[in-house]
């Protein structure tokens, strides 16, 4: 299960929507407990690949965000991206590139007029749904 | 002297579940390779069989992005820090 607080998911979404036409991404970051995770912060950051297709956090940025987190007392527990015409599943290429069995996978889909918002594990290269909870609104 | 290695959560499990580790060496790869001497399960996952920096992964030597300056070869002092990321991408 990912808890998301309410101000992150609102980072989250807005910047999805600010990448349009182009995917965005950014880093979630918070506090794993065993499967779970409560993240309390998203990290916008660069899109690389500067493609409606396909993401690549930028590197800089990560670092930012690892640093900042760590001064919070807080880790990078996930990533989110945008998939601005199809559903709001990880792709194969989602797949293939997952970095971490440990990390929470959150796609935006803005296929829709309203955003969908879900979230993944990613373990061996099998898709797991999880819940997803947004709290503190 | 040693320099600081943040290792990325994925591979704390090979150091023991540390964030942080010290190794010796004057230039990145002497640095890794000693890390590979302290901790055998990194062996492959930082720098490839083929002595290259693995695509999986971003290194940076404090601030910097160790692919814009010499890759491996890239000089370390005293007190620098080097933080491995692992390369984040999908579609």
């Amino acid at each position: 299960m990912l808890r998301l607080a309410y101000s992150a998911y609102q980072r989250m979404v807005g910047h999805c929507l600010d990448g349009l036409p182009l995917e965005a991404c950014g880093l979630l970051a918070g506090v794993p407990t065993g499967d779970d995770a409560k993240a309390d912060i998203a990290y916008p950051t660069g899109n690389d690949a500067a493609s409606a297709k396909v993401y690549t956090v930028n590197p800089k940025d990560f670092l930012k965000a690892d640093r900042d987190a760590e001064g919070r007392g807080l880790e990078i527990v996930g990533v989110f991206h945008s998939h601005t015409h199809t559903d709001p599943y990880p792709s194969p290429t989602d797949v293939a590139n997952a970095p971490d069995p440990g990390w929470h996978y959150v796609i935006v889909s803005l296929r829709d007029e309203a955003p969908m918002v879900r979230s993944y594990r990613i373990v061996n290269n099998q898709i797991t749904e999880e819940s997803l909870a947004v709290e503190g609104r | 002297m040693p320099v600081d290695v943040n290792l990325p959560t994925i591979l704390r499990q090979h150091a023991g579940g540390q964030k942080t580790v010290k190794a010796n060496g004057s230039t990145l790869g002497e640095v890794f390779e000693d890390l590979v001497r302290q901790f055998p399960g990194l062996k492959g996952q930082v720098v490839t069989d083929e002595g290259a920096l693995h695509k999986f992964v971003n290194v940076y030597v404090n601030d910097d992005d160790v692919r814009y300056l010499d890759k491996l070869e890239t000089k370390v002092k005293d007190d620098d820090v080097v933080t491995i990321l692992p390369a984040v991408a999908g579609g």
